[in-house]
This record gives structure tokens, sequence and C-alpha cells, in this order.
């Protein structure tokens, strides 16, 4: 018996019952479909956290000063000044430190002309472009010159050109002021919108670190430190090696409390993933259980079937068939039913994702390996559930079947 | 006379089936029931053979012992050369699927199938016959039972006695060492059952070796041998030197006078 007859036999057998054939399909159809839509919503979910995430810096490490006690009073870590710019430039030594910037900020009003907006200007160095995934999109980031010279220079966000240059002007070249401090915009940053927290990323003013600290604070420590490692993995070590360095440098001894503190985006990822994970499972639980579902009706289908087809079994018996011959005909009637469902589910589920975007707007992903599994599932549910509808057929004794009424 | 019935035998040829002492107990609860108690003929080579006897004799016992679907308690059983009681379940699937041709009482024809269907699925139960062959050896089949205008006809668009046809014509496909009806005009109204009669008797002319199970006792004078089971025993095994031609019988009865 080879394999084109069985398949042959199999599908006369189907195509009598077009109808039952179906139906019995539709259970892993919908299965199908929906294990592939539900993972599709999930991983598309996951990936718009992670690209937040990424957007803000996936692998970015804050450095800020920690609270500690000075005379047994507790202070606020605002005021402390533990972080000075000799940390900055020790850190851009450790390995796996991509880039490393310093922070100071301080708020105030912008003025050009008959226009002001109140913002913050962020005292940086250029790896700090780098580190937010910041980009400057006219004009230039400032150089390492104008770091060293506390030059009065500036680059503008997109808010803040908005509201300092409403008629349209372009600002790069032009000179604004901060509180008293005139400075020349020698760039604009591409907008970026506002990230998860529903925060204004735009609304930023970007400066050399030498010309806040010198020339609009006056002060000699900086506020905090933003680093980012080679990739997001390797965050962790590059933590513990940056509170080395910074224990030592601060002359810390060993038992004592930090008087910084350091965090990470990872922090934030990971719950963000365990929650999405965890609706990936739940929606895959339930198509699972669809998927089921249809399985037993298959098993359903086929055991009436052999039971409908005593005679027929009997008689192919009779004129030859081996018990093998019967079991491979109805498990390959079983894995066609759900092997094309699986087919006509992949494309249903591959257009209901497609709906699913196109009518709720839903971020999805279709991953391969959904449809690669689910494929696989129902071949298997298939296998599984006609198995013992089909070895119920082949075990028949074809005496009795043949004279089945 | 002896020497007669010797010689016809001889004439007749080779050895096909061989029983001897055959033995079939069930057990039914506490009880075994004795269905054949030591039987014993042979049948050779382009013998048309009927087995009779009432229900209980024995004689569908028999006919599943002969034809591959049983295996005796005790006893031989040497089919064409080939000693069947200590086959395997698969070996006798092959058996039968190579030497035996079935007909059965309610023909057991696929439903929504064709005839030329029905007739090839022997054959597709035997690898080593092609899809081409197939399609041949069902054809010259048909053509044989006298269907070849309705090879592609359903076996549900069919009557009874067309049905019998098709499926005496999947019976000859595999070009089977013994015929086994079973009952085969038992549906049949008296002009039908002539007709399939005539059919049997043309292809036992041309060579088939023929056995028919039947508890009909007018047939016996259209076979030309008649073995006669009672409670599990032949009781009368009798050579019929000249049978009656079913064609004349089938002629003679009147036409659809309705």
């Amino acid at each position: 018996m080879n394999l084109i007859n069985l398949l042959k036999i199999a599908f006369k057998a189907l195509s009598n019952n077009k109808l039952r054939c179906f139906l019995t399909m539709l259970g892993i159809i919908i299965g199908v479909a929906s294990v592939i839509t539900m993972l599709a919503i999930g991983q598309g979910s996951k990936n718009s956290i992670r690209d937040q995430i990424s957007e803000m810096g996936s692998n970015m490490i804050m450095i800020f000063p920690g609270n500690m006690q000075r005379g047994g009073v507790r202070q606020s870590s605002d005021n402390m000044e533990t972080l000075k710019v000799e940390d900055y430039k020790a850190l851009s030594t450790v390995p796996g430190v991509a880039a490393v910037s310093p922070s100071v900020q301080s708020s105030g009003q912008l003025v050009n002309g008959n226009n002001n907006y109140p913002s913050s200007v962020y005292g940086i160095n250029s790896d700090y472009l780098d580190i937010r995934k910041l980009k400057v999109k006219d004009g230039s980031m400032f150089t390492d010159h104008d770091v060293k010279a506390a030059a009065k220079v500036c680059i503008l966000g997109k808010t803040v050109v908005d509201n300092l240059f409403p008629d349209g002007t372009d600002p790069v070249g032009r000179v604004i002021r901060f509180g008293k401090i005139p400075m020349t915009v020698i760039g604009v940053l591409e907008s970026k919108g506002t990230n998860s927290m529903g925060m204004d990323q735009d609304d930023i003013v970007l400066a050399p670190y030498t010309t806040v600290m010198k020339r609009i604070l006056a002060i000699d420590h900086i506020q905090g430190i933003f680093a980012s490692a080679v990739n997001e993995d390797d965050t962790e070590a590059t933590i513990s090696r940056i509170t080395e360095v910074l224990r030592s440098n601060h002359k810390i001894t060993e038992g004592s409390e930090n008087d910084f503190q350091i965090r990470s985006q990872q922090e934030l990822s990971e719950m963000m993933n365990s929650t999405s994970d965890m609706m990936t499972i739940l929606l895959a639980c339930i198509a699972g259980i669809s998927l089921l579902v249809g399985g037993i009706g298959i098993m359903n289908i086929m055991y009436v079937s052999v039971t409908e087809r005593t005679r027929e079994i009997g008689l192919r018996m009779a004129i030859g068939a081996r018990g093998i011959d019967i079991l491979s005909q109805f498990l390959i009637e079983a894995v066609i039913i759900s092997v094309t469902g699986g087919i006509v589910g992949i494309i249903l589920g591959c257009l209901a994702t497609w709906l699913v975007t196109a009518i709720a707007q839903w971020p999805v992903d279709i991953r391969m390996y959904s449809v690669g599994v689910s494929f696989l599932v129902c071949t298997i549910t298939g296998i599984f559930f006609g198995w013992y509808p089909a070895r119920k057929a082949s075990n028949l004794d074809p005496i009795e079947a043949i004279r089945y009424e | 006379m002896n020497e007669i019935i010797e010689e016809i035998i001889i004439e007749e040829g080779s050895e096909i089936i061989r029983v001897e002492n055959l033995r079939r107990h069930f057990k039914v609860g506490d009880e075994t029931v004795k269905a054949l108690r030591g039987v014993s003929f042979t049948i050779r080579k382009g013998e048309f053979v009927t087995i009779m006897g009432t229900s209980g004799s024995g004689k569908s016992t028999l006919l599943n012992i002969l034809g591959c679907l049983d295996t005796p308690t005790s006893g031989e059983y040497i089919l064409d050369g080939l000693s069947v009681q200590s086959m395997s379940r698969n070996r006798r699937a092959v058996t039968r699927n190579r030497k035996i041709g079935f007909v059965f009482q309610n023909y057991n024809l696929l439903p929504k199938t064709t005839a030329l269907e029905n007739v090839e699925l022997p054959l597709l139960y035997n690898p080593e016959v092609t899809a081409k062959e197939r399609r041949e050896r069902a054809v010259k089949a048909l053509e044989a039972v006298g269907l070849q205008e309705r090879i592609y006809h359903k076996s549900n668009q069919m009557s009874g006695g067309q049905q019998q046809r098709v499926a005496i014509a999947r019976a000859l496909v595999n070009d089977p060492v013994i015929i086994l009806a079973d009952e085969a005009t038992g549906n049949l109204d008296t002009r039908t059952s002539f007709s399939i009669l005539t059919l049997f008797q043309e292809l036992h002319d041309r060579g088939s070796t023929i056995i028919f199970v039947t508890h009909n006792p007018e047939l016996a004078d259209y076979s030309s041998r008649n073995i006669v089971l009672r409670d599990g025993k032949i009781i009368t095994d009798t050579i019929n030197p000249s049978p009656l031609s079913a064609k004349e019988a089938f002629e003679a009865l009147p036409k659809d006078t309705d």
C-alpha cells in the first residue's frame, strides 16, 4: 500500500462528506486563527513597549548623588554635592561603558525678542546625544572645544523652537537669552514626541556642561552622570564596575553606604516585559484551549465516522486491506482535516491580525514561529486525536464488520 | 463409477483448496459451540461448487475460514499451496487481496463512488499494480460482467443486479484463484438472480473456480458439485455431471408482465 493510494482513498472518503468535513475543520480553523491573532497582538504590544523603552535608551545608566547624613541630619539628594567632574572623567575609562556625560540642569526663562518660554537647560557633553538617542536635525552639535571654553552656545528641542520662533524662522545662528546670558543657537534636535510616561521629550535645551556650571549655576559639582553600557545585557555588570570605581574615588570604606545612587532602565523594562509576557501567555492559553476543543471535535467526528463506516471497513479488510492500511487511512483523513484546517486558520489568522491593525490600530507582529508552532500543533492534534478512532477501526473483526447493520 | 469421477477430477486440474478435518469452536460464555466438526474436502481448479445448509449448519463459518477471514481451531487448510492456519493477520489480508474474490449478499459497494473506483479498490491495496494497470484491469473486469457502458455510474444510481455485477467485477479484478460468493443472489428477484447466475456460469466456463454458499437448494442444479452441511459436518458431497444452464432458465422465465 503506497502513500499515493492512501491519500487517494482518504480524499475520496472525505469528499463524500464535505459538509461534515468542513464543520470539523472549523474547530481547527478557529483554533489556529485565534492562536496566531492572539500571539500577534501579544508580540505587538511587547514590541511597542520595548521600542518605547529603547527610545529612552534601554542601556542607559543614570547616576545621581545619594542621600546622606550630615551630622545626623538626612539631606535631600538635591543638595548633595558628592559627584564631581573627576568622577565623570574616571567613568569614561571603565570597561563596558560606551558613552558617558555629566549632567547639570538649570530651569529658567528663555527669551527671543518678544517671545519667551520657561524651560530647562541641560549642561552635558556631546556623548549625551548617543546616550539619550537624540539627533541634531539642523545645525551641528557643540564641539569639545566649546566644552573647554564654556562657550555660550545651545541646541534647542522642537517644543522650545516652536515657542521661541513661532513665525517659523530658522533658529540656527540666532542669539537667545537664558535669564541674562545670551546664547547662540547652533542646532535643533530631531523631534522625539512624548515618552511612555507622557513627558514631552522635545522640551529641552542642551548646552556644554561647563557653560551651565560656570556661567549659569556657578557650581563646581555636577548633579548627575548619564552613561550607556555597550549593550543592554551588559548593563548589570557595568553598573557594578561603575559602583566600584565611584566608591574608591569617594574613599567610601567597606560597609558604608554609597553616597550616590545608580539607576538603569533595566528594571522598568523587565517589569513591563513580564506584564506583556503574562498577557501573551494568557491569550495563548485561551487560543490553545480552542485548538484543543477543535482537536476533540476531530476525534468525535472520526469516532462517529468509524462506527458509521464499519461495513466499509469490513469490506476493505475482506478485499485485502491490512490493519495498518485501515489505520493509515483514518489517520490520514484526520491529518488532512487538521492540516487543511491549519492552513485555512493561518490565512484567516493573518487576515484577522491585519484587521486588528486596520480597525483598532493595535500594534501587531506575526512571528514565523507562531505560524510554525500552530501548524505543527494542529498536525499533531490531528494525529493524536485521530489515532484512537483509527486504531479502533483497524482492530475491527472483518467478519463482524462486514455484517454490521 | 469411481474411476469416472477420478478421471473428471484429473481433467479439471490442480488442487486449489484442501481442507482436512477442519474444526472451529466458539466460546459463548461457558459453553463451547462447535460450528465445524471435522470437515474435509478438496476443490480443484475449474470447479463450480455450491455449499448448502440451513442456518446454523456452519456454512458461514466455513466460508469465513475459506475466505481467510477466520482461522480454524484445528485441522488444516491449504489454499493454492499455502497453509493458511499458520498465517498472521496481515499475511491473511495479503492472501485475500491476491488470491480471493468475494461477492456478498448485499453487494457492499462504497457509496457515492463510481463503478470503476469500486472495482479498482482491491488493486489499490496491491502496491505492485500501477495506476495505469489498475484502470485497465478494472475496465476489463467491468466488460467481463457486461457493464462497460456504466463504468462512471455511481453505486447508488444502479439497480441491485447492476450493483451485484459491479461487486462480481470487483471480485474478478485481482485475478483470484477462487471466487467466494456468499448468498450472492439472496437479495435479488428471480429474473435478476438467474442473470447473475448466468454470469457465474459464464465465468466458470472461462475457467474461474467458484464457491457459491447458499441456502437455496434450487441452485445446486446449476453447479458442477454440491456440498451439503448439517450441524458442522458434510452430509453429502455430490458431483453434478450435467449442470442446468442458467441462461436457458432465464430465457424461459416470463418477461416483465406487470
